[in-house]
């Protein structure tokens, strides 16, 4: 039980961090990869409080398709935040 | 100031979901629920709460081994024609939005591993992907984990070949995915009891071919989520920058 604990007091920090450097960050490729981390790290969340159907859409979608729909919407405008 | 009123804003935020904590059922018992199950067919009410109910009878009367699948398709199953119907009015949006736009492709070629490694690895996305929509009866998943593994495995095709294009007719997968979900409704209506309601022979829980239409809704499902979430990545890839 203590390692669940510290397993998923690690992931929450990962995720705060990966949030909040997403926001902090001028560079948006940088800000979309950071939120890409930070779906997967909640992903892993997922797993271990034992939803592994919510784990499979929030990896495939948050780290996968939304992080490249963003590349390529920063692609098409500017890559750096004024 | 408008830091501090976001700030602000994030905390009242914060707050009423820690309070949602309260009401969960870990820090409850679950009997003393105040809702109590009505059967939809003959009106009569149980004496126990609905989450008692799912836990007690899903399995005899779905045939469904995954409690969560049997949930979001038959009970609530409602409620899922209405979370396609908001990501149909999604892809429909980015499309109508994206048309207008210019279209153009840019044509980078992607290194070696990464082509190479796509073409052996697809295959094996697109089977896990169907795998988990077909047996969203069995295991945890159903149609809109796997539509988006599916889609991400195009989503691979895209970034290792730019010239990787789908045609508009993938739509008709799209369009024919949701005619058979609100037709297997309809079905039930007129079979059955009502809109959604089973009128297969849920059959031996636990084998493939069980659950009257669970699977056959998370089949369509599947179809429609891949291929809307496909279209999607594939609009935004299509718009000249």
């Amino acid at each position: 039980m203590i390692e669940f604990t510290i397993m998923a007091w690690i992931l929450a920090l990962l995720a705060a961090a990966a949030a909040i450097y997403a926001v902090e960050t001028k560079d948006l490729i940088s800000s979309a990869i950071a939120m890409g981390v930070a779906s997967l790290v909640v992903s892993i969340m997922f797993l271990l409080l034992q939803a592994p159907d919510v784990a499979i859409t929030e990896a495939s979608i948050g780290a996968g398709i939304t992080m490249a729909v963003f590349v390529y919407a920063i692609g098409k405008t500017g890559r750096w935040e004024e | 100031m408008r830091k501090l009123a976001g700030i602000v804003i994030a905390g009242i935020f914060f707050i009423s979901m820690m309070m949602l904590f309260y009401h969960l059922p870990a820090s409850h018992d679950l009997s003393s629920n105040e809702y109590y199950y009505r059967n939809p067919i003959n009106g009569s009410v149980a004496n126990e709460s609905i989450p008692e109910h799912y836990i007690k009878y899903t399995k005899n009367e779905t045939g469904a081994v995954n409690a969560v699948t049997a949930i979001v398709v038959e009970y609530r199953g409602f409620d899922t024609l209405g979370e396609v119907t908001v990501l149909f009015t999604a892809a429909t949006g980015v499309s109508f939005l994206l048309s207008l736009a210019v279209r153009g492709r840019k044509r980078e070629e992607a290194n070696l591993i990464l082509k190479e490694g796509s073409k052996l690895v697809l295959p094996f996305i697109l089977l896990t992907g169907a795998y988990i929509f077909i047996h969203g009866h069995l295991t945890p998943g159903g149609g809109f984990p796997g539509g988006s593994v599916v889609a991400s495995g195009f989503l691979l095709m895209m970034l290792a070949y730019p010239k990787f294009f789908m045609k508009d007719r993938i739509s008709w997968f799209e369009s024919a995915a949701g005619t058979a979900f609100v037709v297997i409704g309809l079905l039930g209506l007129v079979l059955a009891t009502s809109f959604l309601q089973n009128f297969i022979p849920v059959g031996t829980p636990g084998q493939l071919v069980s659950a009257g239409i669970i699977p056959l809704i998370y089949i369509a499902i599947g179809f429609k989520v891949g291929s809307e979430l496909s279209a999607i990545v594939n609009k935004m890839k299509e718009v000249q920058g």
